[in-house]
């Protein structure tokens, strides 16, 4: 065991001991039971709040991020998110309320946070008289990474990114999305346990998006990363995230799985697409009367245009497999030419166009 | 037993749980050391940067190094440094041939003014020169330090690494300070060798000394000015108003200076009345125009150069005068001379710290976003 003593931190005065020593002591100290081996989430808060005067932009979030997923805070823009990713940066400090990052308080103890989180911030900006490689050695160096070991992660997450090629001319020929781009790398250099991107993908192409999405991906499944980030593109966000956050005028209205949102917001409806061959009018007509007549649909819409789909909205949803039948069996019974069925899972733009009427409704009453 | 006591495990956080024979499997990786302060263990250990503020002004040292306004500045700066100094040769030679005995000639070089060719227009000394043109040199390395890398869009980045913030301000003022002393000292290095080439005059010990704590207070004097500087880089958003503020501050003061504080004097202590009287409001008169930098610097750098300057500030009485004019010319010793200014680097020293403190201040309270 060697000991770490001469490693110099500045203010604080306490120095870690042995790590076995202070075992016993650790024990005492740890809120939790022990037995409980679940793994900390990276990320927590606890009535997290920060107000600007009178204007309150987070308003007593509580979240939890795990190692191994991807979360998403979906919201429009001024409504917190920047602020809830400066707070558990303790680049801001919070008014009320506790952030813990990697198991740390950011507020109190800034750089060890620091040290092991990446941060892509809204908007990147790099130093546009040097290389790109430049950019990134600089904060190599600011984050004390050896010369070899960082020459070494700035050529892997320079070739992640895919700017491996461009890496050496200057950041001012570099178009938004490179910038975005590097500054993915920039994140990745110091090998960090926890991610966050602020609006990683805005101004990046649909297929460099791509890319950019699988390489997240792929360092959730390979590295244990917890990458919080956060987006107002809806599909990007539902395409990646294992976990969404729907974030409106600093509070979290809702927050789990695709599925949990689309049941605790569906409300309780599900929809069912089906297509049929049409000749004329009449033919129109004939299929909306059939489709009316199923029960538990409550709602049908037709096509806009020639023979594309029908949409159907069922409540509850439980009936939702029961319609599908009945539109086949309808469909063979009355002769009408049925070419496809099938049920549509809500987007998240829905979902969201629902929490956040459903959270200004619910404010409403509130000040009434 | 603090709560906020440092934690780093001397060992590798992945280092498996099994005996050494067991092949880490990636489980044990994956799970959790538990540490005494509640910190999730990373899977590297790294130092915690302790001198945050030395990469920030190493780099900014070198981007300054790289920079265009410091190949100009250093241009214009030593051009306008050699070609006085060559028509200067003559006055200087004229000057040394009539003074003997004393040990004060190659201080000419800083301090007589020469005149172009047979035109007569007395064009200022070295000294002079630099008292006008070494506030740009500490505004054009400090204006946009802060409120430049906001319009990059670099600070949030720069902060979100593992260093204070306070290493950014402290790095970019240390950066100027080392640039500036570079700078100056090339230029005093510049005219001193022309000196010693072209006129043959070689400094004794005494002048070396003089010219070399010149150097410091004329390095004092810009430090000024860049930590005005970097006080408005903090206060103002735009790198190009910050720019003009501290240009329009600098014209003003240099140009104007003196006759504003003239005006403000001859307002508040009129020369009137008795003898006794006026030379009570001429020493009021003083004290304003020495809130002027400017002044500072001027009486430091007149007292420091020339030895034969015995007194800096105007006798309050006619007694005073009288004496002063009985007094046999004599040539100050260095400590003599050093005593005499030592209230002006004083001041001038507060004063910088005064501006950085505000700029410091300032900026670890700004919120990181505009």
């Amino acid at each position: 065991m060697t000991a770490p003593s001469t490693r110099p931190t500045r203010k604080k005065v306490g120095r870690a001991r042995s790590a076995a020593g202070s075992d016993a002591a650790a024990a005492s100290r740890r809120p939790r039971a022990d037995g409980d081996d679940r793994p900390r989430a990276p990320i927590r808060t606890r009535g997290l709040t920060k107000k600007y005067g009178e204007l309150v932009a987070v308003d007593h979030l509580d979240l939890e991020v795990q190692a191994g997923e991807i979360f998403g805070l979906l919201g429009q823009n001024g409504a917190g998110k920047t602020t809830t990713i400066l707070m558990l940066l303790g680049l801001t400090e919070p008014t009320e309320g506790q952030a813990r990052v990697v198991g740390l308080d950011p507020a109190r103890r800034p750089l060890e946070v620091k040290r092991r989180v990446g941060y892509l911030p809204d908007a990147v900006g790099f130093y546009s008289d040097m290389t790109g490689r430049d950019n990134l050695r600089y904060t190599a160096r600011l984050n004390r990474i050896p010369r070899d070991e960082a020459e070494d992660a700035i050529d892997e997450a320079l070739e992640q990114v895919g700017l491996t090629n461009r890496a050496d001319d200057h950041t001012e020929q570099y178009s938004r999305g490179m910038l975005q781009r590097l500054g993915i790398a920039d994140a990745l250099i110091k090998d960090p346990d926890v991610l966050i991107l602020d609006e990683p993908t805005t101004a990046i192409d649909p297929l460099g998006v791509t890319e950019i999405l699988d390489l997240l991906r792929s360092l959730v499944t390979e590295r244990q990363m917890a990458i919080l980030l956060s987006s107002h593109l809806l599909n990007q966000v539902q395409h990646v995230c294992d976990r969404i956050g729907i974030f409106a005028a600093g509070r979290l209205i809702g927050q789990g799985t695709m599925t949990d949102l689309a049941h605790r917001f569906g409300e309780d409806t599900a929809t069912v697409e089906a297509e049929f061959q049409t000749d004329d009018a009449a033919g129109v007509d004939r299929v909306r009367d059939v489709l009316t007549a199923i029960p538990g649909v409550t709602n049908v819409t037709p096509p806009r245009r020639g023979n594309e789909a029908w949409s159907l909205s069922v409540k509850p949803a439980a009936d939702e497999t029961r319609v599908r039948r009945s539109v086949l069996a309808a469909a063979s019974s009355t002769g009408l030419d049925l070419t496809s069925v099938r049920s549509v899972a809500p987007s998240l733009e829905e979902i969201y166009r629902r929490a956040v009427e459903r959270a200004a409704h619910g404010h409403a009453r509130d000040v009434r | 037993m603090t709560a906020d006591s440092t934690p780093i495990p001397s060992t590798p956080a992945f280092e498996p749980v099994q005996g050494p024979s067991d092949p880490p499997t990636p489980e044990a990786a994956r799970q959790p050391r538990r540490r005494e302060d509640g910190a999730i263990p990373s899977r590297r250990e790294r130092s915690v940067p302790h001198a945050g503020w030395m990469v920030v002004s190493g780099k900014e040292f070198a981007d300054h190094l790289w920079s265009a306004r410091f190949i100009v500045l250093l241009i214009v700066l030593g051009l306008a440094a050699l070609i006085p100094m060559y028509f200067a040769a003559d006055t200087i030679r004229n000057a040394a041939s009539q003074v003997t005995g004393q040990s004060s000639i190659f201080l000419f070089l800083f301090t007589l003014g020469p005149t172009v060719g047979d035109t007569g227009v007395q064009l200022p000394a070295a000294w002079e020169f630099i008292a006008i043109v070494g506030p740009l040199l500490g505004i054009a390395f400090a204006f946009d330090a802060v409120n430049g890398e906001r319009a990059n869009g670099t600070l949030p980045r720069l902060l979100s690494q593992p260093i204070y913030r306070d290493d950014v301000i402290n790095g970019k003022f240390a950066a100027g300070l080392a640039i500036i002393g570079l700078v100056l000292t090339f230029i005093v290095a510049v005219i001193a060798a022309f000196g010693i080439i072209r006129l043959g005059i070689v400094p004794s010990a005494e002048e070396l000394l003089r010219i070399t704590f010149w150097l410091i207070v004329t390095f004092l004097y810009v430090s000024l000015w860049l930590s005005f500087g970097l006080l408005l880089s903090v206060l103002i958003r735009r790198a190009a108003t910050s720019a003009l503020v501290a240009f329009g501050t600098w014209l003003l003061l240099t140009f104007f200076g003196g006759l504003i504080t003239q005006l403000v004097g001859g307002f508040l202590a009129p020369v009137t009345g008795t003898l006794d009287q006026q030379a009570q409001s001429l020493s009021v008169q003083q004290t304003i125009t020495r809130l002027l930098p400017d002044t500072l610097y001027r009486e430091a750098s007149l007292a420091i150069l020339n030895p034969q300057v015995s007194a800096v500030t105007n006798p309050a009485t006619l007694g005073g005068y009288a004496q002063a004019a009985q007094r046999i010319p004599s040539l100050q010793s260095f400590d003599q001379s050093i005593l005499l200014v030592w209230p002006h680097m004083v001041t001038m020293v507060a004063l910088a710290a005064f501006c950085f403190a505000i700029a410091y201040i300032r900026f670890m309270r700004q919120e990181v976003r505009a």
